[in-house]
């Protein structure tokens, strides 16, 4: 085991799959000779050569079209998109064409890709720097969609997704690439090696896709959350005394609904937070889930904890966060409701 | 074994990384007056030795050479070494005031003055202008107040954009200069509509955008161009080529084996290659590709060939990825220097004028910082009233918005 931030960890599971499947490749823009604009790459370009770890144009769009033609000849691409924010560009290739080719050739050709790329705020980003898009690729049928919340989950999930036959969407919580962060910015910062999920092992291993994890056990009500939201329901649960199940949903298409409803079925409570502006945002199938699974086991209507419905503000980032007092006065009427 | 031709994958190399002697023999150079200058009413073809040589009017001599001579006052020289001059001096106040933490973040566009500065200067008032996040040049020649583009840097009370947008992502509806995009390229195809549009209302204002030769990749750029190419749409499409988009030389966007330039006689678009530090040349390859376009000839691709002298912004460290020393090296020099000792040969300029101008932009930009601050920083002073996030979302706020912010006035007690 070794202590790893989250930027070490993505980088660590890309070197062991680099060393392991001489199919995997990386791309993205300045990936290669300068090891990514979060150092995420570091090194690898270095020790896997210019035609395994390669640097490309600036267009989303030409490198995911020309991961999906990698793919399809043998390859593992693993492409990183610099921002989520950025994405938007590759969005057609992603949706028409990555999401859906294993089911227009009937399992003929398919396109195990990866698609890595860091999103949230909290980093004074602006609009362009800061979205939480996960939404948009869950509403996509055919392409898997993860978020970790630590390194230990980044590593193995991201082996997972690369040894996976089927596309997956990656998104790295930029916010937690450091360190965890549990919504206050005014708090001293705190290091992954202070954390016990800090704690990775070196070679392979793998956390698997579709599997949502409870972070902590509780009786009073479920939080179900993922990405730097984990932290901050958290925290927000301790402030508050409350005897709260947190569940990391991890992997957001395919869903785990199994564990998040068996658990709300005990706690007969149910606030769900994220990032992502709230309208649409995957927290309300989440609750539509809940409901119809757990519709007689619930003592108080599930809450909904998220972004305002607007762009993220470079000025206003901390009034726009769904920080903890947001998440505890949710909590507080969820569990008042009777 | 018999060696035999086989496909390679071919990964383009910048001449020097970080240890090594720095190299521009790649650039393909042409000196000062080489290239003639032809009639507007020129075919996209007939330009490719102009998409492939480079227009250039200032010789080593620091003479104006050649057809391409705009034969300038030298009032409007000492307007465009002003105005380079001011962007540089606020550039690098700027830069400091990110590093003292005043501002979050900011782009410089040091080396690269002459592009934005003679192009406004070359173009009406009444031209639209679609910059990049390197166009600040373009917001000194149109006058808006420092102190206006300060508070948006500040993100403070006073912030045009309200405290939404990124530090540089400036907008000037009054000035004719949109909202620039953190994303790129957006912009390029966007100018080619508004000139379309120009062209229905029978207006003769034309359009300018500016893009890296890095986001030149971006589909937006082809789609820029078709629409441009069938519409004959009045638009100057510009690529300021500086050599790097963040860690990537411009041979990963396709420069190593053709011009920036030369792709446009490929669209059905002329092309012209233009040195990018010479105040002179950008001058009249502009106006000619403006008065080009309002004689319905239609787009020009014009491609500045520079340098990005700075970081790509306060985030960036380009000592991992480029000698340090590289931009003292770059053959084409450094476009204030040379507007100003083309000025001094001229007998319109002196030293000792420099000095004085340069201390004079200084003592502006200084008093002009000191005004901005008074409408608060990013972490001191008055600050913007948060409910302004929930506006301009739509043009009427909707009532689900209107109930988010009630929630947040609590939640900020």
């Amino acid at each position: 085991m070794a202590k790893m931030n989250m930027i070490q960890a993505l980088n660590s599971a890309m070197d062991v799959m680099l060393d392991r499947d001489p199919g995997v490749v990386v791309l993205g823009e300045d990936v290669g000779y300068f090891g990514g604009v979060f150092r995420t790459t570091d090194g690898l370009q270095r020790k896997y050569g210019e035609h395994r770890v390669l640097d490309t144009p600036i267009s989303e769009l030409g490198i995911v079209a020309s991961a999906i033609g990698m793919a399809v000849n043998g390859l593992r691409p693993v492409a990183e998109i610099q921002f989520a924010d950025y994405i938007y560009p590759g969005y057609d290739q992603i949706v028409s064409e990555l999401a859906r080719l294993r089911y227009r050739s009937a399992g003929e050709f398919y396109a195990p890709v990866t698609i890595r790329t860091p999103c949230g705020g909290g980093i004074r980003g602006g609009q362009t720097h800061s979205q939480s898009p996960e939404a948009i690729f869950a509403h996509i049928c055919g392409i898997k969609v993860v978020m970790p919340s630590n390194p230990y989950d980044a590593k193995g999930l991201l082996i997972s997704a690369i040894e996976d036959d089927d596309p997956v969407i990656f998104l790295e919580p930029k916010r937690l690439y450091n360190g965890p962060f549990d919504g206050d910015p005014d708090k001293p910062a705190v290091p992954w090696s202070a954390h016990a999920r800090g704690e990775v092992p070196e070679g392979h291993y793998t956390v698997p896709i579709s599997k949502a994890e409870i972070v902590r056990a509780g009786r009073d009500a479920t939080i179900i959350a993922y990405g730097t939201m984990v932290h901050v329901a958290e925290a927000a649960a301790n402030a508050l005394g409350l005897d709260a199940e947190i569940i990391d949903v991890r992997t957001i298409v395919p869903l785990d609904a199994e564990t998040l409803c068996e658990s709300v079925k005990r706690t007969g409570r149910c606030l769900i937070v994220h990032e992502a502006t709230r309208f649409g945002g995957f927290g309300a199938e989440i609750a539509a889930t809940v409901q119809e699974e757990c519709f007689w086991q619930l003592e108080a209507p599930i809450g909904r904890v998220g972004g305002w419905d607007t762009p993220y503000p470079h000025a206003f980032e901390w009034e726009y966060f769904p920080g903890q007092k947001r998440v505890a006065s949710a909590l507080e009427a969820l569990m008042s409701a009777s | 074994m018999p060696s035999r031709l086989r496909s390679r994958l071919h990964v383009p190399k910048p001449p020097a990384r970080p240890g090594n002697k720095s190299d521009f023999s790649y650039l393909k150079l042409q000196p000062a007056g080489a290239q003639p200058k032809p009639d507007v009413r020129i075919s996209a073809q007939a330009t490719l030795p102009l998409a492939t040589g480079l227009v250039r009017v200032l010789d080593d001599n620091h003479s104006a050479v050649g057809a391409w001579d705009p034969h300038l006052e030298p009032e409007v020289l000492q307007a465009g070494l002003r105005h380079m001059l001011l962007t540089r001096v606020f550039d690098e106040r700027m830069q400091r005031t990110q590093r003292q933490g005043r501002i979050s973040f900011y782009m410089r566009s040091y080396g690269e003055e002459a592009v934005s500065v003679a192009q406004a200067m070359a173009l009406r008032p009444g031209d639209m202008l679609f910059p990049s996040y390197r166009n600040q040049g373009l917001y000194m020649v149109r006058g808006r107040p420092l102190v206006e583009l300060m508070c948006q840097l500040l993100s403070n009370t006073r912030d045009m954009c309200k405290g939404r947008q990124l530090p540089v992502m400036y907008h000037w509806r009054q000035g004719n200069i949109f909202s620039i995009s953190g994303n790129l390229t957006t912009q390029f195809p966007q100018a080619v509509g508004w000139a379309m549009a120009a062209a229905i209302k029978g207006e003769d204002h034309v359009a300018s955008t500016w893009i890296g030769e890095g986001s030149s990749a971006e589909g937006d750029f082809h789609a820029g161009m078709v629409f441009a190419e069938v519409y004959q749409a009045p638009v100057l499409l510009n690529i300021v080529n500086n050599q790097w988009a963040i860690s990537t030389f411009q041979g990963f966007a396709g420069g190593e084996k053709s011009t920036f330039a030369a792709r446009g006689p490929g669209y059905g678009v002329p092309g012209i290659r233009v040195d990018g530090n010479d105040f002179l040349a950008v001058y009249a390859v502009t106006q000619w590709a403006a008065d080009r376009a309002r004689k319905g000839g239609g787009p020009t691709l014009i491609e500045h060939v520079t340098y990005r002298a700075a970081a790509h912004s306060t985030s960036d460290d380009p000592s991992r990825y480029r000698p340090k020393d590289e931009y003292l090296s770059w053959p084409l020099g450094d476009p204030v220097d040379r507007l100003k000792e083309h000025l001094i040969a001229q007998g319109a300029w002196t030293e000792e004028r420099h000095a004085a101008l340069t201390k004079e932009l200084e003592d502006e930009v200084g008093a002009s910082w000191k005004a901005a601050t008074q409408y608060g920083t990013l972490n001191e002073g008055p600050r913007l009233d948060p409910d302004l996030m929930f506006e301009d979302v739509f043009k009427d706020m909707p009532a689900h918005l209107a109930r988010q912010r009630d929630q947040l006035r609590a939640e900020r007690g």
